[in-house]
This record gives C-alpha cells, sequence and structure tokens, in this order.
C-alpha cells in the first residue's frame, strides 16, 4: 500500500501533469508569440517581393514606380540629405510632444481646480482639435517670424487635445469611495490630486500619449508642407516635395519610409513607456490567466 | 427590546457621538432619513440592521462628516466644539484600496495625508498589518490578493489611525461565507482587544447578533429607527456561540423585529 502510492507522491511533489486543456493553452501561447512576429514579416517580404516581380514583369518605368531595390539604393545614397532632414523633424516631432504633454496635462490639472474654468475652456479646446491643422498653419506661419516656432505651434495644436482630453476624463474618473476616504482624512486639495486623481490618471494619459505621438508626427509633416521653404534645416516632409519637383520618385519613396519607421519607433517607445509604468497594477497591461 | 430615540441621550456619559433629530432630503426629493435619534456609547459595537434604502448608508455617511444633515443636529460631546477631525475611520463595502499603491502605501495613506512619512509611520503601518495577519504582503499589489485579504487591508488601513470610531458599511458582504466568518471573528478579536467604538452596517440578521451588543433597526420610507435591541451574550464568541440557544433567540427577536419594521412600511416599498 505504502509502496504504492511512494511514487504517485513523489511525482506529485515534483510538478503535476498538466491536463490536456492547459498542455494546449500552453502550445497555443508558444505559437501565438511566434507567430505575432513571424506573420506580419511573411506579409510584409512576400508584399516586399510582389512589389519587386510588379515592377521587373511589366517594366515599370522608375520615375513612375520604383522597385523596392531601387528604394534602398535611394535611401543608402540620399543618406546624408536625408539623414539631418529625419533629425529636423524628429526634433520637431518629439518637442511638440512634449509640449503637447506638459500643455495637456497643465490644462487639464487645471480644468480639473474648477468645473467653470473646464465649461469656459474646453470648447475651444475642441474647436482647435477638430479645425484641421492645414488651413490654420498657413496664418501660424505669417504670424510667426521664426519657422521652428511654427512648426512647433502646428505640432503642438493637433497632438495636445488626445492627451488634454484623456487626462481630463481620467482625473475626473478616481474612484468614488477613495475620494470619500480622502476627504474623511482631510486632504487638502493639492494631496488628492496628487496621491489620488493623478495617479487614476495615468492610465488614461498614457493611452492619450500615444495618439498624440503619432498625431505631432503628422503635425510636424503637415507644418513643413505647409511652411515649404527650403534650406539648411528643412525635414523630411520638404524632401519628398523637393524630390516630387524633381521627379525622384525613388527618394520621394525613402522619405516615406523613414518617415513610417519613425511613427514605428514613436508609437512602439509610448507603448513600452506605458507598459512599463503601468505593469505593476493595471489591467491592461496584466497578462490574464485562462 | 427599549424604543429608541430619546432625545437627551446625547448628552449622557460616554457617548462618542449622538445624532439628534436628524433628517436628511436629498435633491431629488427623496427623505432618506426623517427624525432619526441615535446616540453611540463608548465601546459598543452596535449593528444597524434594516431593508436595502432604509437609509442605513446615509446615516453612516452623515456621522462621518460625508454627508450633512438637513436637519437636526450631530453632537460629538468628548470634542471642543467646531473640531473638524473626528478620529474617524470608514470601511466600504468594496475594499476601496488604490490599485497602483502597494498594501503597505494603501495602509499608509491616513497617515500620509496628516503628514507622516512612510519612515516615521513604518511601525504604525506594519502593527496595522500584523493585525490583520498580512504582515507578510506588505509589498504586494491590491491586484494579487484574494477578496478576503483586500478587505482586510481595507481594514488594516482603518485600524492604522487608532480611531475613536469605526463605521464600516456591509464590509463583508460582498465576500462569501466561509471569508465572513473568518473575518467576523477576526473583527470581533480586535474589538475585544483594543476596545474600539464600531458601527456596522449590515443587512444580515445572522451577522448583526453575531457581531454586536446593540442592534438598531431601521425602517424605510422614510428611513428612520423602529427599534433598539441589546444583545446580551458574552464575548468572546465563537464557532459555539453561532450553534447556541442563545444566538437563535437573539436572531429570532431580531428577526421578528425587523419583520415588525417592514410590515408598518408604506405598500409601495
Ligand atoms: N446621493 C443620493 N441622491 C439621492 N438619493 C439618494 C442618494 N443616496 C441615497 N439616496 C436614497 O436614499 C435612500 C437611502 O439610501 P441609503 O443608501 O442610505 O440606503 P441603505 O439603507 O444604505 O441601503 P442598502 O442596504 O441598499 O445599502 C434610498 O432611497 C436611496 O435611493
Ligand atoms: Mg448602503
Amino acid at each position: 500500500m505504502t509502496a504504492d502510492t511512494e511514487p504517485d507522491r513523489l511525482a506529485a511533489a515534483a510538478l503535476p501533469p498538466l491536463d490536456a486543456a492547459e498542455a494546449g493553452k500552453l502550445r497555443r501561447a508558444r505559437i501565438d508569440r511566434i507567430a505575432r512576429w513571424a506573420l506580419p514579416a511573411v506579409v510584409m517580404i512576400a508584399t516586399i517581393a510582389g512589389w519587386q516581380w510588379y515592377v521587373d514583369a511589366y517594366q515599370v518605368p522608375h520615375y513612375i514606380l520604383p522597385g523596392p531595390d531601387r528604394v534602398v539604393a535611394a535611401l543608402l545614397q540620399d543618406w546624408p540629405t536625408l539623414w539631418p532632414a529625419l533629425l529636423v523633424t524628429l526634433q520637431i516631432t518629439l518637442g511638440a510632444l512634449v509640449i503637447a504633454t506638459i500643455g495637456g496635462v497643465g490644462l487639464a490639472v487645471l480644468f480639473a481646480q474648477s468645473k467653470w474654468v473646464e465649461m469656459s475652456f474646453f470648447p475651444y479646446a475642441v474647436i482647435l482639435q477638430v479645425t484641421p491643422v492645414i488651413v490654420i498653419a498657413p496664418l501660424i506661419f505669417i504670424y510667426v517670424p521664426s519657422k521652428i516656432v511654427g512648426l512647433l505651434i502646428c505640432a503642438w495644436i493637433v497632438a495636445f487635445f488626445p492627451i488634454l482630453s484623456n487626462t481630463t476624463l481620467g482625473l475626473n474618473s478616481a474612484d468614488h469611495n477613495l475620494r470619500n476616504l480622502f476627504q474623511l482624512y482631510g486632504a487638502s486639495r493639492w494631496q488628492t490630486l496628487w496621491h489620488l486623481r493623478l495617479p487614476s490618471a495615468l492610465p488614461y494619459f498614457l493611452g492619450g500619449l500615444k495618439i498624440a505621438g503619432g498625431l505631432s508626427l503628422i503635425g510636424a509633416i503637415v507644418a513643413e508642407f505647409v511652411a515649404g521653404t527650403g534650406g539648411l534645416g528643412s525635414g523630411l516632409a520638404f524632401k519628398i516635395l523637393e524630390a516630387s519637383y524633381r521627379l525622384n520618385i525613388p527618394r520621394m519613396f525613402a522619405a516615406i519610409v523613414l518617415i513610417s519607421l519613425t511613427g514605428i519607433v514613436i508609437f512602439a517607445s509610448l507603448s513600452i513607456l506605458s507598459h512599463l509604468m503601468l505593469r505593476r497594477w493595471h489591467e491592461s497591461a496584466i497578462k490574464r490567466d485562462g | 427590546m427599549t424604543l429608541a430615540s430619546s432625545p437627551l441621550a446625547g448628552e449622557a456619559a460616554g457617548t462618542v457621538v449622538s445624532l439628534q433629530n436628524v433628517s436628511k432630503t436629498f435633491s431629488n426629493a427623496t427623505v432618506a432619513l426623517k427624525d432619526m435619534s441615535l446616540s453611540i456609547r463608548q465601546g459598543e459595537f452596535v449593528s444597524l440592521l434594516g431593508p436595502s434604502g432604509c437609509g442605513k448608508s446615509t446615516a453612516l455617511r452623515i456621522v462621518a462628516g460625508l454627508s450633512s444633515p438637513s436637519a437636526g443636529r450631530l453632537v460629538w460631546p468628548g470634542e471642543r466644539p467646531g473640531q473638524k477631525d473626528h478620529d474617524i475611520s470608514f470601511v466600504f463595502q468594496e475594499p476601496t484600496l488604490m490599485p497602483w499603491a502597494t498594501v503597505f502605501a494603501n495602509v499608509h495613506l491616513p497617515l500620509k495625508l496628516k503628514g507622516e512619512s512612510a519612515r516615521v509611520a513604518r511601525d504604525r503601518v506594519m502593527e496595522a498589518l500584523e493585525m490583520v495577519g498580512l504582515e507578510g504582503f506588505a509589498e504586494s499589489y491590491p491586484r494579487e490578493l484574494s477578496g478576503g485579504m483586500k478587505m482586510r487591508v481595507s481594514i488594516a488601513r482603518a485600524l492604522v489611525t487608532k480611531p475613536k470610531l469605526l463605521l464600516m458599511d456591509e464590509p463583508f458582504a460582498a465576500l462569501d461565507e466561509i471569508t465572513r466568518f473568518r473575518l467576523n471573528n477576526d473583527l470581533l478579536r480586535l474589538w475585544e482587544e483594543f476596545g474600539w467604538t464600531v458601527v456596522f452596517v449590515t443587512h444580515s440578521v445572522f451577522e448583526s447578533v453575531y457581531l454586536s451588543n446593540r442592534i438598531v433597526i431601521m425602517a424605510a420610507r422614510p428611513g428612520r429607527v423602529v427599534a433598539d435591541l441589546d444583545v446580551d451574550a458574552p464575548y468572546p464568541r465563537g464557532e459555539e456561540f453561532r450553534t447556541s440557544h442563545l444566538y437563535s433567540d437573539h436572531c429570532r427577536r431580531a428577526s421578528d423585529a425587523l419583520q415588525a419594521a417592514m410590515a408598518g412600511e408604506a405598500p409601495d416599498a
């Protein structure tokens, strides 16, 4: 009897075997992890291959549609002009994102202090948001002498709204009972803001920030298109304009690729930032079991 | 059984707080409380028992200062007039923890709001966590705890200020019965040890009899006190009390009083 149960007990002590459903779940999770990277990569490779095949097979002139090989060649060859332009665009984008964050959070905190302030000014934030930046940009470049400042303003206008509206929502969605608790313990307005409302708003803010990251790149590019002037310190949008005047289609593609990559990198960085800040406590960052 | 609401009770010695003819009408014309008088005496474990909507939470919130009475007075005999800080703690039905903060930080909160840094308050926070048996979970986050453990954290947070008066609004209603029994016992043990005054809102006759030495029964529409029962059973109470005749007798008395209260309600209730 005792001898009989001994191995069972040992096995149980080591690690009880998984049932079929759990084992399947584990296998699916492993496949999912690979597929998440592999599938988009396969689609990407297939698209590029198809593109190359189409261009070769139908002998499409390169000034209409260059093949991927020419785009890569342009990217390498024009790197000395594209790289500084990328840096300029990146500076505007990140600068605008920083100001949008400060401005958006600052305004949201101001709104949170007083319903009256919120009621008075929120509609204007909406107006600023719904008016396409491309129609405001020319005016801004008339009124603002510095091109850099003009670009920053344009990108800011596009980027700050999601931060403002999300943070405002977040500040107002602090748990009601926790607010009561703060009141009961005699918390000051500042303590409530700092220890309760801002942490409650963090996930909302980070969601807004992720949107704002992409928007500030769009804002920077659109504003550059409007600003249009060349010379020193012009960004990627201007390189695209310039290349289009010269029918240098491969360079246009190369610049577009760079802009897309920049957008992807910004989005990925902000997603990682968001995950790092929320992973200990927020539902969105927690892996579910089953 | 004694009928409640002697208006002079508030001046009696050993009264922590008393509601004197308190009424509460909400802006939507709901009369949540009408002419409610109740004195809470030092060291009592009082249960407020009544049907849903009879104003138990409203009464508790008024005592806590989270809501103001429309008429009547709230009197704190032992305190200087105009004192704002009443040394109260409140436990809600939900654990109401800050998800972004560790168990330690959650329990530290009341002290932090009073300006005590984590370093200064460390011993007191750990002591409160020990009281509820969670000293090993100080660095955990609320989501890593079970429902019962979260409730314990919530209780530890209420105890960390060593309050004169502990207000609890159906604190265990969302828990399973086994966990509820265990927390009932823990709460009683702590109450006996430290001798606080507790006002405990519940809609369970059994829970109120098991825990308290006084049961205040309320009726709805309008919310008012209809009966005030003493539970003369010795502490410490344990599982054998739950199965005793004394317990079932008290349960029947409380249950009858509750039935009577509900029978007297307006028919639209
Ligand atoms: N903020 C409010 N505004 C309007 N009416 C309210 C408000 N709070 C409570 N009431 C009403 O007052 C009455 C008493 O509510 P209260 O929450 O005190 O009851 P309760 O006894 O705690 O009920 P329960 O057992 O369901 O928690 C109810 O009819 C409720 O609808
Ligand atoms: Mg209630």
